[in-house]
């Protein structure tokens, strides 16, 4: 009988012995996954537990202007953190830090309550950017508030009041849009690149590279150990074309006008001086910029955000008269041509009038061009066609980038027969080159584009690559050196080319469009140009609505042959040219006499030199005081040092 | 019963390999708790290991026959205990398991629960008078464990609940089941399982979850099961220096995870080694219920080599990734009071038997 005494089956057990062998062989494969096949795997995820990364933040390189002179630096910025694994009453401290960092109670507590889900070791940001006082606070009481610590990073420090903002540009944390894009590769989150401008065009440059700190760290976040560190490597220095004082020049004939001004030396394309106006503070930025802010700025509707000197794209009005004068000249008609200027002429079943009603009277060549005849040049257009004048505008870069080291530079439009069945897919009406005779119809112009154009013509031909940093001062591999250097050559007939520079200076006479921005003692060439917005008429119904002023454009050049600096004016709403001259003439006066205030008569090492000296001298009695010598003598300039004051041979 | 038992008789080699694993628990214990709070621990552990000792002898000594004729009364005895817990227990971490003592120790009585259920089972079945089961055994049999066990999971303990699963299926399994009983079981279990799901409370649900995709949740649930890995696939072929446990990147390595916080420390090798031991202690255990007198001993003995397995299965499983994450201790080596005497005690039943091999 099956009893007590009767026997487990010992099938049975066996059977368990082996199930317990089995599972002892599947766990024993689980180690064998994890310890040997995957070892590797693991022991990288165990390094980077317990590893953190801390970076160490590299300054970024000061902007110079071409004289070495400071524009853009870095200062430090002090940031206050509360520390929370500290065992102190945090919300019992929270008055006494409010009042020392001048924020109110009820702030601090909020933030210390919002942060109590976070990990222990994430400490709070009080406040950004302290005062040095707040910082004075906070290393005072270290002993009594432990719990408040400080980091620090260095932030940019922009000119105040948006001097030179839209040429330096700011910069701000990369965003994620960014970092998807090939050439943002090497950066990281947080990363703080230059968005616009200098800053955003040489950022490889300024932007150095961060360091880093390995930390050992345990599961609560707490260092543990230092194992090693790599330096960060700064950012490297930018030095501009740009002359400051010219800037301040150019920043004050602007100031409280909307528009621009560019200043350029036409022998090499450096860019002396840019402003655009209306202007923000680029310091908001580099904070942290508030929606609101922002909103504000974008949607101002006369953009200050915009960088009017590449982007403002107008018609620029009868500085367009100057590449008429060319073409003219060069097909060989305008040299010869003669209107009689009666107020209008009627083209195409059109009339189109000139700006002096009654008209100029019998009008040549260099009289329509400092008279500013708009007659001449629509007769010249008529003669001339579209594609003519479109042939040697755009010889002269018109309706096309300049190349400026800047960013998002605009193409301007030249219109031609070409241009008008790709985009419109119409013909070009004849009638339609008549106003672009005078600047207006559909050609439209960026400041940069126009002052190249003239600075060609003003070098007889030479037309040079606009640029903000002298390419050979960069490191090499940087830029393409050849594209900022290279000199493109445009046909300019050498007898034409003294007709319209000899016309273009007696623009400033009374004769001229521009009398009163006259300086005495300085040659200046240029050419106003007065452009509508809007259509006469409908000014005329808007009532002279400020809305619709003209632009008031300048461009001249000093002196009329071989110039060293042409300066380009855009006075948007300033109605007529002669006051964009004005402006104008004031960045050149500044550079003129800068000119004259350098020492340009310092004696050279181991040249000769004449002196000229008189003298107290004893005279032939003895007696003190009584004559005075004279002489003159040639003095070799020591090669070592300057002669601040050389003995004259016979003179203790 | 003639008592012609002798401490020769005593199965010095299991003691010796218990012990071993024992050692090998503290050092991990204190290597594991050295900087931390729970420093120290490993010092408990050895007085926990000695009145564990201490009672295996005590056990050891009663007749285990006369014991099991008494299994009725202790059986009441458990249910009362844990009927007791879900009347007057107190909540600790969200569970009623304990009860407080008056002088201020803490009772928990699942664990003896265990101990009495392997005897109660053991009895069981040691006093059918069939060879193969019939669904009426089949069921009574279910209920001797099933009833205790919803008893624990309502408190609710499912990870101690599952332990009692073990002493059922052993016993069945040893006692005769069919298998085309166990297959019809086994339907019955599958379509109930939507049902059990939804009755898992939601800490319970997110353990199931992250064991499937622990990378879902880094930072809750899976984050032990990744750190478990990730300590003992680190610790390579030969172990590494522990930087995982010391620096506090597995949880609870004292306790749950002792042999993760192990296999980092002494790799492959020493892991597999641990589990050498283990394997040579269960395979004794299975030799001493062969040698058992009768089948009660047998069913006895079996029943503690069924707790002792399933524990290790679901711990070592659980540190390698195979196993849901259970807060089931690994027997021997874990810190812990409660585990540490009941092994003890189990075994101490288990010398009982083997003591008593040549007596009729």
């Amino acid at each position: 009988m099956f009893g007590r005494d009767e026997k487990v089956s010992s099938i049975r057990l066996t059977a368990v012995q082996y199930i317990i062998l089995i599972i002892f062989m599947i766990l024993a494969y689980g180690l064998w996954r994890l310890q040997v096949m995957q070892s590797d795997f693991y022991a990288q995820l165990a390094e980077k537990n317990r590893i953190r990364n801390v970076p160490i933040l590299a300054p970024r390189g000061k902007i110079l202007d071409r004289q070495g002179r400071v524009i853009v630096d870095n200062y430090p910025s002090f940031s206050a953190l509360l520390l929370r694994d500290s065992t102190r009453d945090l919300n019992a401290d929270a008055d006494v830090i409010a009042q020392g960092l001048h924020l109110e109670p009820k702030e601090v507590r909020d933030r210390i309550r919002k942060f109590t889900s976070m990990p222990q070791y994430q400490p709070i940001f009080l406040k950004d950017d302290i005062t040095p006082d707040e910082l004075a606070f906070i290393e005072s009481h270290k002993n009594e508030l432990p719990e408040l610590d400080t980091i620090m990073a260095h932030r940019r420090l922009y000119p105040r009041n948006g001097f030179m903002a839209h040429l330096v540009g700011y910069v701000g944390e990369v965003t994620e849009t960014m970092l998807n894009q090939p050439q943002f590769e090497f950066y990281n989150p947080g990363d703080v690149v230059g968005v616009s401008g200098v800053e955003k065009q040489y950022n490889q440059i300024l932007m150095g590279q961060n360091g880093s700190r390995r930390a050992l760290v345990d599961s609560r976040g707490k260092e543990m150990g230092r194992l090693d560190e790599t330096p960060a490597v700064p950012g490297k220095q930018l030095k501009l074309t740009i002359d400051i004082d010219l800037q301040i020049a150019a920043e004050e004939a602007l100031a409280g006008k909307n528009g621009a001004v560019v200043a350029m030396d036409p022998r090499n394309g450096e860019i002396l001086a840019m402003v655009s106006r209306p202007t923000f503070d680029p310091n908001d930025f580099a904070v942290r910029v508030s929606r609101d802010e922002w909103n504000k700025l974008v949607n101002d509707p006369d953009k200050p955000l915009l960088n009017k000197a590449i982007q403002a794209q107008l018609a620029p009005g009868s500085t367009f008269k100057i590449i008429m004068s060319v073409a003219g000249w060069q097909e060989n008609i305008a040299q010869t041509l003669n209107v009689h200027c009666t107020g209008g002429a009627t083209f195409y079943g059109r009339r189109f009038g000139c700006w002096v009603k009654g008209g100029h009277g019998p009008v040549d060549f260099t009289k329509a061009i400092y008279q500013s005849c708009d007659v001449f040049f629509y007769t010249l257009a008529e003669k001339l066609g579209i594609d003519r004048i479109a042939k040697y505008a755009t010889a002269l870069g018109l309706g096309q980038k300049t190349g400026i080291d800047l960013p998002n530079e605009v193409s301007g439009v030249m219109p031609s027969e070409e241009w008008k069945i790709r985009n419109f897919k119409q013909k070009w009406f004849a009638g339609e080159t008549i106003s672009v005779g005078i600047g207006q119809g559909a050609i439209a112009t960026t400041p940069v584009q126009l002052i190249r154009a003239i600075s060609a013509i003003s070098m007889d031909g030479r037309m040079v690559v606009p640029h903000v940093v002298n390419p050979t001062e960069l490191p090499t591999g940087v830029v393409d050196v050849q594209r900022y250097t290279e000199v493109k050559t445009v046909p300019i007939d050498s007898a034409g080319y003294t007709t319209i520079t000899d016309a273009m200076a007696r623009v400033l006479l009374p004769e001229g469009t521009a009398p009163s921005a006259h300086i005495p003692g300085i040659d200046i060439a240029g050419k106003t140009g007065s452009a509508q917005i809007v259509s006469l008429a409908l000014r005329a119904k808007h009532a002279n609505d400020d809305d619709f002023a003209q632009n008031g454009w300048f461009v001249g050049f000093t002196p009329r042959r071989n110039p060293e600096i042409i300066v380009c004016v855009l006075f948007e709403g300033g109605e007529h040219g002669k006051l964009a001259a004005r402006l104008a003439t004031q960045v050149i006066k500044a550079y003129v006499d800068k000119q004259n205030r350098q020492p340009t008569k310092m004696a050279k090492d181991g040249a000769k030199v004449d002196v000229g000296a008189l003298w107290t001298a004893p005279d032939e009695d003895g007696k003190e005081n009584n004559g005075i010598g004279a002489g003159h003598f040639v003095v070799e300039a020591s090669k070592k040092k300057p002669p601040l004051a050389a003995a004259a041979p016979g003179l203790q | 019963m003639s008592r012609y038992v002798s401490y020769r008789d005593f199965d010095w080699l299991l003691i010796i390999f218990v012990l071993m694993i024992c050692a090998i628990g503290v050092f991990e214990i204190q290597s594991a708790t050295v900087h931390t709070k729970f420093a120290g621990a490993h010092i408990k552990q050895l007085y926990w290991i000695v009145g564990g000792l201490i009672g295996m002898f005590l056990v050891s000594l009663l007749n285990y026959q006369a014991l099991l004729e008494q299994v009725h009364w202790m059986y009441i005895g458990a249910i009362a205990s844990l009927m007791s817990v879900m009347i007057f227990g107190q909540k600790y971490l969200g569970a009623r398991r304990w009860i407080k003592m008056p002088g201020g120790q803490h009772f928990q009585p699942s664990e003896w629960v265990k101990l009495i259920l392997i005897l109660a089972v053991a009895k069981y079945f040691a006093d059918m008078h069939h060879r193969d089961l019939s669904w009426s055994d089949f069921i009574k049999a279910g209920a001797i464990v099933g009833i205790p066990m919803l008893m624990v999971l309502a408190q609710p303990d499912l990870g101690t609940a599952l332990t009692y699963m073990p002493i059922a299926l052993m016993g069945l399994f040893l006692g005769g089941v069919r298998l085309k009983q166990a297959l019809i079981v086994l339907i019955i279990a599958g379509s109930v399982m939507p049902l059990a799901w939804h009755k898992l409370k939601p800490y319970q649900k997110d353990r199931l979850i992250s064991f499937m995709e622990p990378e879902a949740d880094k930072q809750g649930s899976g984050y032990q099961v990744i750190q478990s890995k990730i300590a003992v696939g680190s610790g390579g072929i030969w172990g590494g220096t522990g930087t995982q446990t010391h620096l506090s990147y597995l949880p609870v390595p004292q306790t749950d995870f002792i042999f993760a916080a192990f296999s980092e420390e002494h790799g492959f090798v020493g892991a597999l080694g641990v589990l050498l031991l283990y394997f040579i202690v269960l395979m004794r255990l299975t030799q001493n219920a062969q040698t058992a007198p009768d089948r009660a001993g047998t069913f006895v003995v079996m029943g503690v080599v069924a707790v002792l397995s399933f524990h290790i299965l679901v711990n070592v499983g659980m540190v390698v990734g195979f196993m849901p994450v259970t807060g089931i201790p690994l027997p021997l080596m874990s810190y812990g009071g409660s585990s540490v005497l009941f092994m003890f005690l189990a075994l101490g039943m288990v010398m009982n038997v083997r003591m008593r091999r040549f007596v009729n």
